[in-house]
């Protein structure tokens, strides 16, 4: 099980992903907006999403977990 | 035999290792001789060297563990010390530590680069009443490189240990390579943290190469072999003047790599991320970036470059990384580059793409204000040449960190899609006529009007906007950039090449 987590803070401003998507590592699961730029979120493992934390238009804190990858 | 043969035989007997039983260890590790090392490093014979018969008396002590050399390196003098793990491990005994401040006052007199290579186990602690108190015991040593530090470049490559009082030799130096797996460097070793405090923790995630050069920000360089670190010093060095009186030599232009045209690499949406690095590469000399502090705050790309021949260092946002705004680690990274530059004469080239500082409960905990501050006091205490180019956004303190006009630039120019403003459009209208548009209650009109004002303020901000009031001194096209910054570059060089101007100022380097 890995942990997706934010790398700075931010608003969720899209999720490419839901729950039993088969994602490969690298690729784009969510975007934050933050500081005026649209930031992808990549992950770093592949595998299934289990679960998604964070929902579009919610604050994100650096290092909160956005979705889980097993 | 001979008087002189016996010598010729005792001198090889001194450099040929003590303790030789430890060299089998050392090549397991991925690690060499001092001396293999040393040779790699400095031009073939031209070392002259002091103190190899140190303790040549005394029982496995081989130059006092540690050898120095006024050497030459591709051909510039350079004053280095070199540890010898062979010998008691490193330590530092009675002999060992004059011989260090020895080479290091030959350093300062010859006003020649001090190279440090790192291998010691710290302090000889059955000699310790003999090298603590005195004026010329181990302090000194600090005392020495905190007086020549802008004075002549100080190199520092780290190859195993130097644990407590010894890990302050790096953390003074201008530059700090670690060599990945065999380096260790703390104040405090793993088995005193279990001791004192019952703190579990592996000699890696204390001191190792990685978590200084990414998280501790110690280490500069992240190198995987002793090789890479001996290729990075002659690298760097060639980017350095001997001393703080000199300039850098000029070495013959190269054309850009081949790659896309600058209109091309700069998105002309500004929320897009880009990655910096591809506009330094369409700009500078084909294959002379050396980046400085690679993996220790990305968002800010630090480096080395040739811009014509020139010598100059590189600041850019790099927005594909946490959107390329400054932290406090950023910061850090930021001022310690600039007084880097500044003591060795090198001009900055400023190539802007940022929306500020970050902002924020936790970076105003980690004393973003203070240290910011840094950076901009080192940036307006900097006399060398400074051009900086506004390539998309930047925004308020952000354009005053990257060396903006208002920051006594010696030139402020911009790329047609620079958009310099004290904030973006979004805040700025919600600031602006939050009242109006509260009032508004159809939720269509209310997205019309904010639509509007925001075209309204991007007008105004719109590069020729300051560019017609004369605010920032030129717009270029992408395709001019790189001769306007190389004929910029000369011209503001010119007189200061000159050492009546380059005296005026002495700085420290401030490590970030």
């Amino acid at each position: 099980m890995t942990e997706i987590k934010a790398t700075m803070a931010g608003v969720v401003d899209s999720v490419f992903v839901e729950p039993g998507t088969v994602v490969e590592a690298g690729q784009k699961v969510m975007a934050i907006e933050s500081m005026k730029t649209i930031m992808e979120v990549n992950t770093t493992v592949g595998g299934t999403v289990t679960a998604i934390k964070m929902d579009v238009g919610e604050f994100v804190d650096e290092g909160d977990v956005l979705l889980i990858v097993e | 035999m001979g008087v002189d043969e016996q010598i010729l035989q005792k001198r090889e007997e001194l450099k040929t290792c003590g303790n030789r039983q430890y060299l089998e260890k050392l090549e397991a590790q991925g690690k060499m001789y001092v001396r293999d090392r040393l040779n790699l490093l400095i031009d073939p014979g031209s070392e002259v060297e002091d103190g190899l018969f140190a303790r040549c008396l005394d029982d496995g002590l081989p130059a006092d563990g540690v050898v120095t050399v006024v050497a030459k390196i591709n051909g510039r003098s350079v004053c280095v010390l070199a540890n010898d793990m062979t010998v008691k491990a490193g330590t530092w005994g009675v002999k060992t530590i004059l011989k260090m401040m020895r080479i290091q006052e030959t350093a300062i007199r010859m006003k020649v680069p001090m190279i440090y290579l790192i291998d010691s186990a710290g302090a000889r602690l059955n000699e310790q009443f003999d090298t603590f108190l005195d004026r010329r015991h181990a302090g000194n040593i600090f005392y020495n490189q905190g007086i020549m530090s802008g004075v002549v470049p100080q190199i520092c490559a780290v190859f195993g240990p130097s644990p407590a009082g010894s890990a302050y030799i790096p953390a003074l130096c201008d530059l700090v390579i670690m060599v990945d797996k065999n380096t260790s460097v703390y104040i405090g070793s793993p088995r005193m943290a279990e001791m004192v405090t019952g703190e579990k923790v592996s000699m890696e995630e204390m001191g190792g190469a990685r978590m200084h050069c990414s998280e501790s920000g110690l280490g500069d360089v992240f190198v995987e072999s002793e090789l890479e670190a001996i290729d990075y010093i002659k690298s760097y060095l060639d980017f350095m003047p001997q001393n703080c009186e000199e300039t850098v030599p000029m070495k013959e232009s190269t054309e850009p790599a081949p790659g896309r045209e600058v209109e091309d690499i700069v998105p002309v949406n500004q929320s897009v991320p880009f990655d910096m690095m591809e506009l330094v590469d369409k700009i500078i000399d084909e294959g002379s970036f050396l980046e400085f502090k690679k993996l220790y705050a990305e968002e800010l790309i630090t480096g080395f470059a040739r811009l014509g021949g020139r010598a100059v260092g590189v600041i850019g946002n790099r927005t594909s990384v946490k959107a390329g705004v400054l932290f406090p680690e950023s910061a850090d990274k930021g001022a310690h580059f600039i007084s880097l530059c500044n003591a060795y004469n090198i001009p900055l080239l400023f190539l802007m793409d940022i929306a500020g500082f970050m902002i924020g409960t936790k970076v105003e905990k980690n004393a973003i204000a203070r240290r910011g501050a840094r950076w901009l006091s080192s940036l307006f205490n900097s006399t060398v040449p400074r051009i900086s180019v506004i390539v998309r956004k930047s925004y308020g303190a952000g354009y005053i960190a990257m060396s903006g006009a208002s920051s006594q630039a010696s030139a402020c120019i911009a790329l047609p899609t620079a958009l310099p403003a004290i904030m973006g459009p979004e805040p700025a209208v919600n600031a602006m006529y939050l009242n109006k548009i509260n009032e508004i209650e159809d939720n269509k009109e209310r997205m019309k009007y904010i639509h509007a004002k925001r075209q309204e303020y991007l007008k105004d901000i719109n590069v020729l906007r300051p560019a017609s009031e004369y605010y920032i001194d030129d717009v270029v096209a992408g395709s001019m950039l790189r001769d306007e910054l190389i004929k910029r570059f000369y011209y503001y060089s010119e007189n200061y090449d000159s050492d009546r101007q380059i005296l005026k100022k002495r700085n420290i380097v401030f490590r970030g």
